[in-house]
């Protein structure tokens, strides 16, 4: 017979341990799918790794691919230690490349070290205006902000459609929904010759670093933490719950407003609708997988990019579909989850009879 | 443009039902779950692979009420997933319910194009048919209105009935209702706790499968990405709205379809005033609204959302 | 007389959590007809063992036989509920097992039917209720939601539901907690007659008044283990607190003293809270510096309402609150804490730490903007740290050490870091909320020990508690609540505060 018991305290070898072996199992399991499509498993895995680490190119591709994943992982990082479930990401970071084009085409002339931070900063504070509306529903009223943040996606899309077809408009760009290009001064610069890899990453390092740092040294990271864990015991401690709450909503919606800057300020120059091919679900990942880590996230996001650009390329190669990666991380997801159950509690094989 | 002109055509309250349909068996779906004290927000994919699945069989030949089978059973599978991950396992029910739709999703996903090379349009196949029922559709206004809606319709609103009479009329449904109130209750009476919880999300997202079957193999003769489009969403906004009765969420998910429709004959006619997104987004903003007015006063169940173990007390 | 049959024998019963042993190899007969009393301080294990014979666990060794309807010792199926139902064994919790949206009928109806069926025969079940309640004398309103049930109707549910399972063996846990001394009477009463009709029964419970005056039989469990089994004729007080503590018990003495200025002042305060609980009803209530008062009731007559009052949690809807002759205006905790209150709350888990953080951050949670805390919004660790050492050590704080996750912390070692952080703060106005309930005779006697020392230091205590005999050891003047409203108790005898806190009359 088998007994499941609490374990006094997680090594930190599981929770270091248990995130990479969820992601190789998740690979792994991705046999089975690449099995069923008629595919050979060991050109596919050798087509995958060819997409990471074949080439420079290569693997600048997948830093870039990285970028806004960090953004994103930071942001539902910092939601989900408030236990405030933020999914809306995906709109917060339309939401920011939106702001980044209205304020970067054209209007405001100025260098690019004043132009770049101003960019910045509109694509912040409209992705944290994008949080902080759903949080303020749910402070005020209790409205359930996974729903509404959920739903806030979708109006967002519509609203990028709306805006690409009318003010944001390219009247240059032959009918096509999208929108002028960042000017020169505001595009955030490259970081190696003839790659595509740009400043968006050392801005996404940074936030993480000073996420890392807020986090788990103030007393605004204290209090998150504290919410996360207990709000009522928080409210009973004298901590503003509310204010909490809504600190951590801002925080969250501008780090993902600045994935949507960095997507269209510093990889593609101007705005579409398909932007983002779900950055803002796939980051909830990024954080999950990362365990809530503002630095596991770095590490997280660069997995995930790498599954995607590998199975990009393996796609090309051999011709299965590439929704393979998405698979992988949808398994990624559950097998990190049950993982983090293994290392909660231990196994303990009992005789009948004995203790 | 007369808003009570519209609203007296028959095509407008077919319409209605039609759009109505798909949500009908979400809420109820998701209904039954979060009656039993878990969320589901799998519910968004078990749509898509309900709605592929079903597809898919009617496609490679099977009838279409087998397929309607196969949806179910696809559905219970991912119902399966979450309901091990939530009750034994007791992880974040909000964590293991986006990986299931993540999971659903690309799954379906990754399944229907292996098995179907890319084509300019998508391909069909021979959907449900309007169902003609005898005495009623002889009845003036609402018969026309009925004979236009299929098979899967009157499903819908039967199964309504059935889920109201489990809860309300049948020992089972009592200990559901029970188990999503207070676990200790069920457990001391010898109930298990862990069985009720796991069949009822089984069946909950097998129900939710037929909604997304519902759009290939009713609404639409065919499957395309993206296609779902939030409904699974607004599905769970609208249980609460309910109440978390079968009754309110007949109700909710008709009142919800006459908005769309509505708001589609209203493009028509306003259409040049305003951009065709503003009409969009009124369904999703039209559900936020309706979560806000009755969060305040929603009775949770008590029990939702709390991972129960055995032998914890 | 007959000699007894045996209708249940635990034999070498033992049960172990992680390191903790919960049941050492324990023993317990019972026979027909009788009432045995299990007797122990909190935490010496009577409730696992009690669940343990209901299914809810399953022990590490030994076994346990009860009659069969057959006339022979059958062993008993470890670990489901639903055999020991079927054996005739019913349970009724300390902590309610009742769904409260659905009605008395609807509760009892629960798991009795096949679950299969297609519908409920409630008539059949009505009328077979209708003469348990008439037989016993226990009544319930049949279709009211339980959800709006007092406290003691839901115990007479709980009883009515084991009934209606045709239970020969009846176990209670604690069952007086929620009681006023006359409904316990009558609870003992309506227990007596069913002993009459075959029923045996086990009551739980770490009172030794009640022990004395309803049990035939007692057995004493200490630390896990039966320390000794004496037959109710032949006990005394003395003898079986010896038995259950182990040692004389200490007395804390408390010594008159001169009343001070007023810290706390409800001057016809109502509010709702913000709850469907029973609301405070313009009440008036004074608490003195060197004084402690203590508010006796059945839970759930406002107590909730009148301590999320004092903690900043909840607005008087009119009247006014005064701390330190200063009325407040502006209600939260952090309001609360600042101007000198210190909270011990009802529900240490919930409202008073954070499990999941360590005992170092659970000290200082109240204190996030102390300059010795916070530098410039961030953490001093060094003298975070350093404070937690010097309370460990000074409140006997014992566990894992000062990072150690506060889970892993006894609820007796929970409840001194909270006196701990509330202490420390030298505050004037204490409110303490059932502050040793579940606790062992050692922690509780902390707990007083502390209040009193504050007491003497000058603060003015509000001391909330079901324990009546704590209300009377420790209060200076004692304060009887009932359904919203505050009276003074001037006859301090148990009946008479008895009979007030059922709302009548002394």
């Amino acid at each position: 017979m088998i007994r499941i018991e609490p374990r006094e305290m997680p090594s930190k070898w599981w929770t270091i341990g248990i995130p990479i072996i969820s992601a190789f199992v998740a690979i792994l399991l991705a046999s089975i799918p690449l099995t069923l499509a008629g595919a050979n498993i060991f050109e596919a895995y050798r087509q995958m790794a060819n997409g990471i680490f074949g080439s420079t190119f290569a693997f600048t591709e997948m830093l870039t691919r990285a970028t806004p994943l960090i953004f994103t992982g930071l942001a539902a990082t910092i939601a989900f230690r408030a236990k405030l479930w933020n999914i809306g990401a995906e709109g917060q970071l339309y939401l920011g490349a939106m702001a980044a084009v209205a304020v970067g085409t054209g209007l405001i002339d100025a260098p690019a070290f004043i132009l770049i931070p101003i960019i910045l900063l509109a694509g912040a504070l409209s992705g944290a205006i994008g949080m902080a509306a759903p949080t303020y529903l749910k402070t005020r009223f209790g409205a359930d902000e996974v729903v509404t943040t959920l739903l806030l996606n979708f109006i967002v899309i519509i609203f990028l459609q709306m805006m690409l077809e009318g003010p944001l408009k390219d009247p240059m760009g032959m009918g096509w929904p999208q929108s002028e290009p960042i000017v020169d001064n505001g595009v955030l610069p490259q970081l190696l010759p003839r790659m595509r890899i740009h400043a968006g990453l050392i801005i996404a390092l940074l936030t993480a670093g000073l996420v890392h740092l807020f986090l788990s040294k103030s007393i605004w990271g204290f209090k998150i933490r504290a919410v996360g864990e207990n709000p009522s015991a928080a409210l009973h401690a004298g901590i503003n719950v509310k204010r909490t709450f809504m600190g951590a909503a801002v925080v969250s919606g501008a780090i993902a407003g600045l994935a949507g800057v960095s997507e269209v300020a510093g990889l593609r120059g101007y705005l579409t609708t398909d932007l983002s091919p779900g950055f803002g679900y796939t980051g909830i990942v990024v954080a999950m997988l990362a365990g809530l880590s503002p630095i596991g996230v770095v590490i997280s996001a660069i997995f995930i990019a790498s599954i995607f650009v590998g199975a990009d390329t393996m796609s090309r190669a051999i011709g299965v579909s590439s929704y393979l990666a998405d698979l992988v991380v949808a398994l990624s997801l559950i097998c990190v989850l049950i993982g983090g159950f293994i290392a909660r509690y231990k196994f303990i094989r009992t005789n009948k009879g004995n203790v | 443009m007369d808003i009570l002109q519209i609203l007296l055509t028959e095509s407008f309250w077919a319409a209605t039902l039609r759009i109505a349909t798909p949500l009908i068996f979400g809420v109820l779906g998701a209904l039954i779950c979060e009656k039993a004290g878990v969320l589901n927000l799998g519910i968004e994919g078990i749509f898509v692979a309900g709605a592929m699945a079903g597809w898919m069989a009617v496609w490679f030949g099977f009838s279409l009420w087998t397929g309607l089978l196969v949806a179910i059973f696809v559905g219970g599978f991912f119902g399966l997933i979450h309901a091990i991950l939530t009750v034994p396992l007791g992880l974040s029910q909000h964590v293991s319910g986006l990986g299931v739709t993540m999971l659903a999703t690309s799954v379906s996903y990754f399944t229907y194009r292996t098995a179907l090379p890319k084509v300019s349009s998508p391909p069909k196949i021979e959907p449900f048919q309007p169902f003609d029922v005898p005495f009623l559709s002889e009845l003036p206004f609402i018969g026309p209105i009925l004979s236009q809606q299929t098979a899967m319709t009157w499903l819908a609103i039967l199964m309504v009935g059935l889920v109201w009479w489990v809860f309300n009329r049948t020992p089972l449904g009592l200990s559901i209702r029970a188990v999503g109130d207070n676990p200790d209750a069920v457990d001391a009476q010898g109930l298990s706790v862990y069985g009720i919880r796991i069949g009822s999300i089984i069946v909950g997202s097998s129900i939710m499968a037929l909604g997304g079957a519902f759009l290939t193999m009713s609404a639409f003769d065919s499957f395309f990405f993206g296609m779902v489009n939030g409904r699974g969403w607004i599905c769970i906004a609208l249980v609460i709205f309910a109440s978390w009765r079968p009754g309110k969420a007949l109700l909710g998910a008709i009142l919800f379809g006459a908005f769309d429709a509505f708001q589609v004959r209203l493009q028509t006619e306003v259409g040049a005033f305003l951009p065709s997104q503003v009409f969009l987004m009124a369904p999703y903003v039209l559900s936020i609204i309706a979560l806000v007015i009755v969060a305040r006063r929603a009775e949770y169940p008590r029990a939702l959302l709390k991972p129960w173990f055995k032998g914890a007390r | 007389m007959m000699k007894n049959t045996r209708v249940l024998s635990l034999e070498n019963i033992s049960k172990r959590f992680g390191s903790v042993v919960a049941n050492n190899s324990v023993n317990i007969d019972l026979y027909r007809g009788e009432v045995l009393a299990l007797l122990g301080e909190n935490g010496a294990g009577k409730t696992t063992l009690m669940n343990m014979l209901f299914g809810h666990y399953i022990p590490d060794s030994g076994s346990i036989d009860v009659l069969s309807f057959e006339g022979q010792m059958e062993p008993l199926t470890l670990g489901h509920p639903q055999a020991s139902l079927d054996a005739g064994i019913g349970m009724v919790h300390q902590h309610f097992t009742l769904a409260e949206n659905l009605s008395v009928l609807e509760n009892i109806l629960l798991g009795s039917e096949k679950i299969w069926a297609w519908r409920h025969n409630r008539s059949n079940a009505r009328d077979k209720i209708t003469k348990i309640m008439n037989r016993t004398g226990l009544s319930a309103p049949l279709d009211e939601e339980v959800g709006k049930l007092t406290v003691g109707e839901r115990q007479r549910v709980e009883i009515l539901k084991a009934l209606y399972q045709e239970v020969k063996i009846l176990v209670l846990d604690e069952p007086t907690a929620v009681l006023t001394p006359q409904e316990a009477d009558t609870l003992f009463e309506n227990i007596t007659a069913m002993t009459k009709d075959g029923l045996s029964v086990i009551f739980i419970s770490h009172k030794l008044r009640e022990v004395l005056a309803f049990s035939n039989r007692i057995a004493v469990l200490r630390h896990g283990k039966k320390v000794g089994e004496i037959p109710t004729s032949e006990a005394n007080e003395r003898v079986i607190a010896r038995m259950m503590v182990g040692e004389e018990t200490i007395e804390n003495p408390r010594k008159k003293m001169k009343i001070g200025s007023p810290v706390l002042q409800l001057n016809g305060v109502s509010s709702k809270g913000d709850s469907t609980r029973t609301s405070l009803n313009r009440t008036n209530l004074t608490i003195h510096k060197h004084e402690i008062v203590g508010v006796a009731g059945v839970s759930g007559n406002g107590q909730s309402v009148l301590a999320k009052l004092i903690s900043g949690l909840a607005e008087p809807d009119s009247g006014e609150l005064l701390i330190d002759g200063k009325n407040i205006k502006y209600f939260s905790p952090k309001e609360m804490q600042s101007l000198g209150v210190g909270r011990i709350p009802e529900d240490r888990h919930h409202d008073g730490v954070i499990s999941a953080m360590s005992v170092a951050e659970n000290l200082i949670i109240e204190r996030l903007h102390d300059k010795d805390v916070n530098n410039k919004g961030f953490l001093q660790n060094k003298s975070i740290k350093k404070n937690a050492e010097e309370l460990i050590e000074k409140y006997d704080i014992r566990g894992p050490g000062i990072d150690a996750n506060t889970a892993l912390l006894s609820g007796g070692n929970i409840q001194k870091l909270i006196l701990a952080r509330v202490f420390e703060c030298m505050p004037n106005l204490i409110l303490a909320n059932q502050p040793t309930r579940g606790l062992d005779l050692g922690a509780a006697n902390e707990v007083a020990r502390r209040l009193l020392e504050a007491r003497t230091r000058g603060a003015g205590i509000l001391l909330i508690s079901e324990d009546l005999d704590e209300i009377l050891e420790l209060s200076d003047r004692i304060m009887v609540i009932h359904d919203g409203s505050l009276t003074e108790a001037i006859d301090l005898s148990r009946e008479a505060i008895g009979l007030m806190m059922a709302g009548e009359k002394a």
